[in-house]
């Protein structure tokens, strides 16, 4: 790369100041998991961890998933990278989506159907 | 005339720096990697039929033992590693703008944070072993040491590759148009800091 595309490339990548942005949110989001996880194990308060208690999961997730894009965008510059970098990786997240999924369903196949048909079993 | 050719060297038809392309390709099989071993581990979760349990009390001869999973540690460590990836673009972007100074202040402390997550975890492991949780002990020891114990192993790696190119820069061989050295190798840290990102919650916080 010459001297004249590194400099473009530093224009085309965010700013400092972005970089410290989302270096805060990133660090609220976690503070927010970790309060999250707190209140419901600690059942304190009994009224918010009450409400809070059957979407947890699905409220860490969703946060996980928002720090993930956060990093990969702006840090892994993939916002504003060659959309062709973005599809490699978008496709193997996929891929990597598939392959958890249909490993649980498997698995759950096997520990609530298979049992009672392995000889021997109960 | 040495520039301009290093300049054609690795003009593509993609546009992209082929070793750009060639990091990326290889994070998308790291993703299928973690993919596998993060299945796993959600796959076995929660049907360990002795103890230790990650979320719960159990039972060690006879003895009441607290639950093993620590969260205010590996809070810090999390905050840690978010932080080095905000450290190591404020490196490239040194390196980029040809500043040594930033490059080599922010990589430093890249490297800090990533050795205290290390040290983090070598603490954990041998915290845990102390505690009576081998990696044979049931089927929860064995799914959480193989997952963190490779999460653990690439931040290693990544740490011996920043190290190599803050050797480098501290030679002052690292200038602007060599920039993409430092970016490749931030790449892979970023990927070492996404799947935290899921490792922490899907093993630390999800009961």
């Amino acid at each position: 790369m010459s001297s004249h595309a590194a400099h473009a490339d530093a224009h085309a990548h965010p700013a400092i100041g972005t970089y410290l942005k989302i270096g805060l949110t990133l660090f609220i989001l976690t503070a927010l998991e970790v309060g999250a996880y707190e209140v419901v194990h600690r059942g304190q308060p009994a009224g918010f961890a009450h409400l809070l208690e059957p979407v947890v999961v699905p409220v860490l997730l969703i946060l996980s998933a928002i720090k993930f894009a956060l990093v990969a965008m702006f840090y892994m510059h993939l916002k504003s990278d060659g959309r062709l970098l973005s599809t490699v990786f978008v496709f193997s997240l996929v891929i990597a989506a598939v392959v958890i999924t249909a490993l649980m369903l498997l698995f759950a196949y096997l520990h609530h159907v298979a049992p009672t048909k392995v000889p021997g079993g109960p | 005339m040495a520039e301009h050719a290093h300049a054609l060297e690795h003009h593509t038809a993609t546009g992209i720096d082929s070793r750009k392309l060639a990091i990326w390709t290889f994070i998308g099989s790291e993703c299928l990697f973690f993919a596998s071993l993060i299945g796993t581990y959600l796959v076995y979760k929660g049907r360990d039929v002795i103890g230790p349990k990650p979320h719960a009390e159990w039972l060690l001869n006879g003895k009441v033992q607290e639950q093993m999973l620590e969260i205010p540690l590996v809070t810090f460590g999390t905050a840690l590693l978010l932080f080095s990836s905000l450290f190591v673009v404020m490196a490239l972007n040194g390196a980029q703008r040809g500043n040594r100074r930033q490059l080599i202040t922010w990589l430093v402390a890249t490297i800090c944070c990533g050795v205290f997550f290390v040290g983090m975890q070598v603490f954990e492991f041998t915290h845990f072993y102390h505690r009576g949780m081998g990696y044979t002990t049931n089927l929860f020891s064995s799914t959480f040491y193989t997952l963190t114990g490779f999460h653990g192993t690439h931040v290693t790696i990544g740490l011996i590759w920043l190290t190599s190119v803050l050797v480098v820069a501290l030679r002052g061989k690292l200038p602007p148009e060599k920039a993409l050295n430092l970016e490749i190798a931030a790449l892979y840290w970023h990927f070492v800091d996404v799947v935290w990102i899921v490792i922490f919650p899907v093993v630390y916080l999800i009961r």
